[in-house]
């Protein structure tokens, strides 16, 4: 039954996007790792991570497309889920230090013995393990985004209070991070890795292997999101979008609705901030920043919101311009990023891929009326009268 | 309990509601029967709205008991609970949804199971299919159902809505204003449609219209600042001297 919600009637353009990620995947690494250095084709150690990075972001901006796009929760907070998932990848990397850290005490970090602290806290156990890591990766943000949904779609916070208060979110767990008793690291966050499952964070075999990841992790969430959004519930979805009460006195519980897909979103994002912290090296509060997730939103518009293929084109471009930017005008990159926002609102507010699907509706559908339009004027020239007829079945709607 | 006729389908009893001090509703009480045609006039303010608001589970009751099929108690449940007991709502404006097909509005409609994960894995069923058909024929929407209900002229939505009333298969159907802004022409059409759909199901339709609700011919119950003015057939009830002058005489 899973097999065939997930691999039928997915639309063309998808399964080109999806194959054209795999093709990354592999063609990165492998030109990173096999073509001599110097040549043309091959990608430099240091690029490696930083496209790695820009798939991270994109998977986080196609995690706030299922919400936003689809239905219409304007989260203003999910890069406080993606850092979260950051965070228990990094603790995970953190244990793995061991006793190789600056104090070399084998069972604390770092931060904790400059603390002065005895013993790991109770919620640092099982984080030696990947597989708890892991499952904590989708666990942490998947039970805040339940708990949070709970109890703010049941009570029908919508629209401007909901984006509002998922911004508080990020914002007090910001502030949270920074205490140094959370025991997170406090603002210095987590850093200093040395392994990731025995195999060296900086060895740019295992850099390329995590690029790869990255890519396979997108592909597959854009199969997922493309299959929830092609079901019956993906048009639910997009019903309570666009006209929430009839959706409800149709006899859709719009708050189950919406508290799934805000779950399943939240996971995707934890696995987005899991994958981006052994390519960049640290996790900190920063990361909670409301500015980010008001970041993820830009992307999502540029690209084109309700399009899944869109976000991923948007984190990528807006992100390259970032990179590029901040380089050459570092002071200017906040302007710039405004400038493209409010020119995406006011000249494609469909996003780059929404207009060009747009474009390319339009001229089939003048394809169409060229086509009546021939048919009645070779009619017209051979027999007058039965022409008309020609035209009958589009007058009769 | 006693008292309350079982064979009714929709029993209100004292119904009051009141906003910042205004009574909406004031002790509001009448009795739809199973299968029965009723129409409800009132001037602007007479609470028809707020009366299906509460009959919906929009808006909960101050005092009063609403129940539905003779004894369930509408008052405690909710919005979806109550469309799925089978009570369909049609809204003054039509509202249906703009980014899906025809066929995609009337799918959605259809009375199945509306979980997360029944929908996440639903199929479309050649039972499904043909019900889908049967109904886009009904409202007379086959050739569109291609199209964006976007697209689609305001009295074509208002129809495509009662499409997906009755896909959703109610005992119960609240109509409000389905003719307004409408031709004559479909006005005499809707009205043909919905004595057919009184056929099998209760319908309630809400409407300014005299001469629709002349056309409909049925028991008309007339509202005025919350509660019962008067009731009886359309002669009836306009030849009443309150009606003239809460209402007809403005």
């Amino acid at each position: 039954m899973i097999a065939q919600m997930l691999f039928s009637r997915h639309e063309k353009k998808t399964v080109w996007a999806i194959g054209l990620i795999l093709l990354v995947a592999a063609l990165v690494p492998l030109s990173n790792l096999l073509i001599p250095d110097g040549n043309f084709l091959h990608v430099p150690d240091h690029l490696v991570p930083l496209l790695g990075k820009y798939l991270c972001y994109a998977l986080l901006a196609l995690a706030l497309d299922l919400v936003w796009g689809y239905c219409g929760i304007l989260s203003l907070g999910h890069g406080a889920f993606f850092a979260l998932g950051g965070y228990a990848m990094g603790m995970y990397l953190m244990r793995q230090i061991g006793d190789r850290g600056v104090y070399a005490n084998p069972l604390l970090p770092d931060f904790m013995v400059f603390l002065n602290w005895n013993e790991l806290p109770w919620y640092w156990y099982g984080f030696n393990h990947f597989a708890f890591a892991a499952l904590m990766v989708f666990l942490v943000p998947g039970i805040l985004a339940f708990v949070f949904g709970w109890f703010a779609f049941r009570s029908r916070v919508t629209g401007v209070y909901l984006s509002i208060i998922t911004q508080a979110m990020t914002y007090a767990l910001l502030l949270a991070f920074f205490r140094n008793e959370m025991g997170f690291g406090g603002n210095n966050g987590l850093t200093d890795f040395k392994e990731i499952l025995g195999y060296n964070v900086q060895a740019s075999g295992t850099r390329a292997t995590l690029f790869a990841a990255t890519a396979i992790a997108l592909a597959l969430a854009l199969l997922l999101s493309s299959a929830i959004v092609r079901s019956k519930y993906g048009k639910v979805l997009v019903g309570v979008r666009d006209a929430e009460s009839r959706t409800r006195f149709l006899g859709y519980r719009v708050e189950n609705m919406k508290l799934f897909i805000f779950t399943v979103s939240a996971m995707m994002a934890g696995v987005a901030g899991a994958l981006y912290v052994p390519q960049v090296g640290i996790i900190n509060p920063g990361e909670f920043a409301p500015a980010n997730s008001i970041e993820v939103v830009i992307w999502t518009a540029v690209g084109g919101r309700g399009t899944l293929i869109g976000p991923i084109i948007g984190a990528v471009l807006v992100n390259f311009g970032k990179s590029i930017f901040t380089a050459a005008f570092p002071e200017f990159w906040l302007f710039a990023l405004g400038a493209l926002f409010v020119a995406t609102t006011l000249f494609l507010p469909k996003g780059v891929v929404g207009t060009v699907q747009q474009y390319l509706a339009r001229r089939q559908e003048q394809k169409k009326a060229d086509a009546i339009e021939k048919a009645y004027q070779e009619k017209a020239s051979a027999k007058p009268d039965a022409a008309l007829a020609t035209l009958e079945p589009q007058a009769a709607e | 309990m006693d008292e309350k006729p079982s064979k009714s389908l929709l029993y209100l009893d004292g119904v009051s509601v009141s906003f910042d001090g205004f009574k909406a509703l004031n002790s509001l009480s009448f009795v739809v029967d199973p299968g029965e045609l009723r129409a409800i006039i009132g001037p602007n303010g007479a609470g028809k709205t707020t009366m299906m608001d509460i009959i919906t589970g929009k808006t909960r009751p101050d005092t009063g008991q609403v129940f539905f099929n003779g004894d369930i108690d509408l008052t405690k449940r909710d919005e979806a609970e109550i469309a799925q007991l089978g009570i369909g709502r049609k809204f003054q404006k039509p509202t249906v949804f703009e980014s899906h097909t025809v066929w995609d509005n009337i799918e959605l409609a259809l009375n199945r199971n509306r979980g997360v994960f029944s929908t996440l894995f639903y199929r479309l069923s050649p039972t499904d299919k043909a019900r889908i058909e049967e109904i886009l024929e009904t409202v007379r929407m086959t050739a569109r159902k291609d199209d964006l209900a976007a697209n689609l002229s305001h009295g074509q939505k208002q129809w495509l809505e009662i499409g997906m009333l009755l896909a959703q298969e109610p005992k119960l159907l609240l109509v409000d204003e389905p003719v307004a802004g409408m031709t004559d022409a479909e006005t005499a059409e809707t009205a043909i449609l919905l004595k057919e759909i009184a056929k099998t199901r209760s319908v309630v339709v809400v409407e300014h219209d005299m001469g629709f609700i002349r056309d409909l011919g049925v028991k008309v119950t007339c509202l005025a600042e919350g509660s019962v003015l008067a009731e009886g057939s359309i002669d009836f009830v306009s030849n009443d001297p309150k009606v003239i002058e809460n209402y007809l005489g403005r």
